[in-house]
């Protein structure tokens, strides 16, 4: 039945190996948890689980494998209540003689009636039941050597089974749509588009060189690698339906900025037509065509947008959502223009990807654009398929 | 057997203490995450303290490699000392120098290692340590020797989740997220700072810590050690709790960041929460 947990954890995603999973059996073993289901819980997710993001998951995996199990540490909750400290018992040599010779199994027994027939409560001393300071088996500050310990100490007031209940982290999760707490994570996925850091190394050739030219006095020649930059473009719809997600992506690339030796920003709205604006109140703006001849094709491009539209602003002329705008050229055009500069480009949708196949203007752009959800997850495969062009669902032709 | 239970100016959740004892009974390496100022570094030292052991900090960079934690070979030097034959080179011992992580391996006794801000370095750089964490020892090629620990120090590993670590690395780890402390947690760590705080100043102090953490809006969130920093200066700037229900004395300590404190002042005046808790003021 435990192999159960396993199994679960492994169906819900979360990546547990063989190796931490008998990690887990030898703590088991050495009895680290106290024989309590909520250390077991605390410890076993420190063993098996090694990202917050999955937190989640190994609750609900600890969930369907230990709801409804029978722990002791209700008992223990509910005789704790009834428990005081009184003080320590003293007994006579031959009277602890007598008690040694009751057997563990007896006493289980007896513990578990006289639990049931409630005499636990609020008794101190005494030879049967359970109670503090007494001679009995059970309870705490007592004597007897095949006696169950119980709260000694402070107890816990939550089960293990309640708490993975509670599910603290779901919000740390993968899979749910970034929210601020997470942009510093999702900021270090976008960091392996970092260039790699310089190195410094002997260079001997030379240093043999300079130094016998130097005539015996040492010169040495430190060889320095040159950095690789990378360069990012972002491209954000603003306006409309975006603007609740506006300032948020916002922030995630200006954060990004600092570390991207070459960032390019601009803002649509809806849709690519022939002018692109450079800031997000949309009064800058250069014209599209300018943007495509000047730079450099070899920028990683990131479009942040819903896609979410009438699809008569991707296919008709002037059918730019803003009345006052006319485009001469369909703006799907313009996307494809913009696709054919720059091989590697994803569209970034903060929509969840289960809404995407019921708006038709996002599986208009899905045929143009690999479009990725904006959450840990997605921007991982995206970011991914930045940089080498391939990732589990789509591939460079 | 060593068992850790805490120290006195250290507040630690049982949760955390249990991790602690575990990788300690298993030998393994504790990897310690959570946001910046939940005290994951001075949890080494506290350990340390505790178990009255030595505590070597090895602090990572962005430039750090593996390499150096365990030796370095000073070639220079050498050469430098080869020119005028004045000194024995033959000896290579001597230009041998342990790095942080070999000094642990080396001595006799055992001691906390701090390895900090893992997340700092070179995504290649905890798996170039797989096998040295593993077995505790390394092999000196420029002098056939194996330095190996007689004794496996107590590893602690810090991450503020920059990179992510390797699998195989985070596989043979503990793992612990600290989570963001309450506001009962909060308040004995205030206690351990401030032992005779006065208890009305520190709950009103508190409200608006916990109230400011709330805007999803802010760059960088408060984190204890702001908040330490403001109640000392609550203190020494004699500010009753009455002002700060009133207002937000020294923002500044709290918010690092001109865009913040913008929030937080203009937001605090028409706030439901903010206002919530003046009308509430008599109550207490």
């Amino acid at each position: 039945m435990f192999i159960n947990f396993f199994f679960n954890l492994k169906s819900r995603g979360v990546p547990v190996s063989l190796h931490e999973w008998i990690t887990l059996h030898h703590a088991l073993a050495m009895n680290l948890n106290d024989s309590s289901l909520t250390s077991f819980y605390n410890i076993a997710r420190a063993i098996l689980v090694k990202n917050e993001i999955f937190f989640d998951r190994y609750d609900m995996a600890f969930l369907d494998t230990f709801d409804g199990i029978e722990t002791t540490d209700e008992m223990l909750e509910q005789i704790l209540a009834g428990l005081k400290k009184v003080k320590e018992l003293h007994l006579t040599e031959e009277e602890k003689r007598q008690i040694e010779q009751l057997n563990l199994d007896e006493v289980l027994k007896n513990f578990e009636e006289q639990l049931k027939q409630g005499h636990y409560k609020n008794h101190v001393g005494g030879n049967r039941a359970i109670g503090t300071g007494g001679r009995s088996t059970q309870g705490a500050w007592g004597y007897n050597p095949a006696g169950i310990r119980i709260g000694q100490g402070e107890s816990r007031h939550r089960s293990a089974v309640q708490i993975a209940e509670k599910r603290t982290f779901k919000n740390y999760s993968s899979d749910i749509t970034l929210d601020t707490r997470q942009m510093r994570v999702a900021l270090s996925h976008l960091r392996s588009l970092l260039p790699i850091g310089a190195g410094e190394r002997l260079d001997l050739k030379k240093t043999i060189d300079e130094t016998c030219k130097n005539a015996g006095e040492i010169e040495l020649v430190w060889e320095t690698k040159e950095k690789k930059s990378s360069k990012v473009m972002l491209m954000m719809d603003v306006g409309g339906s975006m603007t609740p997600f506006s300032e948020l992506v916002e922030r995630l690339f200006s954060a990004a900025s600092s570390q991207i030796s070459k960032f390019k920003h601009f803002y649509f709205h809806n849709c690519f037509y022939q002018d692109l604006w450079t800031d997000m109140e949309r009064n800058k703006s250069i014209p599209t065509m300018d943007m495509i001849k000047s730079e450099d094709s070899d920028y990683k491009v990131i479009i942040v947008g819903d896609a979410e539209m009438a699809p008569s602003e991707l296919t008709w002329v002037n059918g730019a959502i803003d009345y006052w705008y006319y485009n001469d050229t369909p703006g799907i055009v313009w996307m494809q223009r913009i696709k054919e500069k720059f091989k590697d480009i994803i569209w970034v949708n903060p929509l969840p990807k289960r809404n995407w196949e019921y708006v038709h203007s996002i599986r208009m752009v899905r045929d143009i654009f690999p479009m990725f959800e904006l959450t840990l997850d997605g921007l991982d495969e995206g970011v991914k398929f930045l940089m080498s062009g391939k990732c589990a669902l789509y591939s460079r032709k | 057997m060593n068992y850790f239970k805490g120290t006195e100016d250290y507040v630690i959740s049982k949760d955390l203490r249990d991790n602690v004892n575990v990788s300690i009974a298993l030998q393994r390496p504790l990897i310690v995450k959570g946001e910046p100022g939940t005290g994951k570094t001075l949890l080494a030292h506290s350990i340390a303290k505790a178990l009255g052991k030595e505590l070597i900090v090895w602090n990572i960079k962005s430039t750090t490699k593996a390499q150096e934690g365990l030796y370095l070979y000073d070639t220079v030097q050498r050469l430098n000392d080869a020119r005028f034959g004045d000194s024995d080179i033959s000896d290579i011992k001597q230009y041998i120098k342990l790095g942080k992580l070999g000094e642990a391996f080396a001595s006799k006794e055992q001691l906390v290692l701090l390895i900090d801000e893992i997340d700092k370095a070179d995504i290649e750089f905890p798996n170039d340590l797989l096998n040295e964490i593993d077995e505790m020892s390394f092999y000196i090629p420029e002098t056939k020797e194996t330095i190996k620990a007689k004794t496996r120090p107590i590893v602690i590993i810090t991450s503020n989740s920059e990179k992510e670590l390797p699998d195989p690395f985070l596989r043979r780890c503990i793992f612990h997220y600290i989570e963001f402390p309450g506001q009962e947690l909060m308040e004995e760590i205030v206690h351990v700072h401030f032992p005779r705080i006065e208890k009305k100043l520190l709950r009103e102090a508190l409200k608006k810590f916990y109230w400011i953490r709330e805007f999803d809006m802010l760059r960088k969130k408060p984190s204890t050690s702001e908040l330490i920093d403001w109640l000392q200066a609550l203190i020494i700037g004699g500010i009753s709790e009455k002002d700060v229900e009133k207002e937000i004395p020294f923002l500044g300590t709290l918010l690092k960041n001109k865009e913040d404190m913008d929030i937080v002042q203009k937001t605090g005046k028409t706030h439901y929460a903010y206002n919530t808790s003046m009308r509430t003021r008599n109550v207490y």
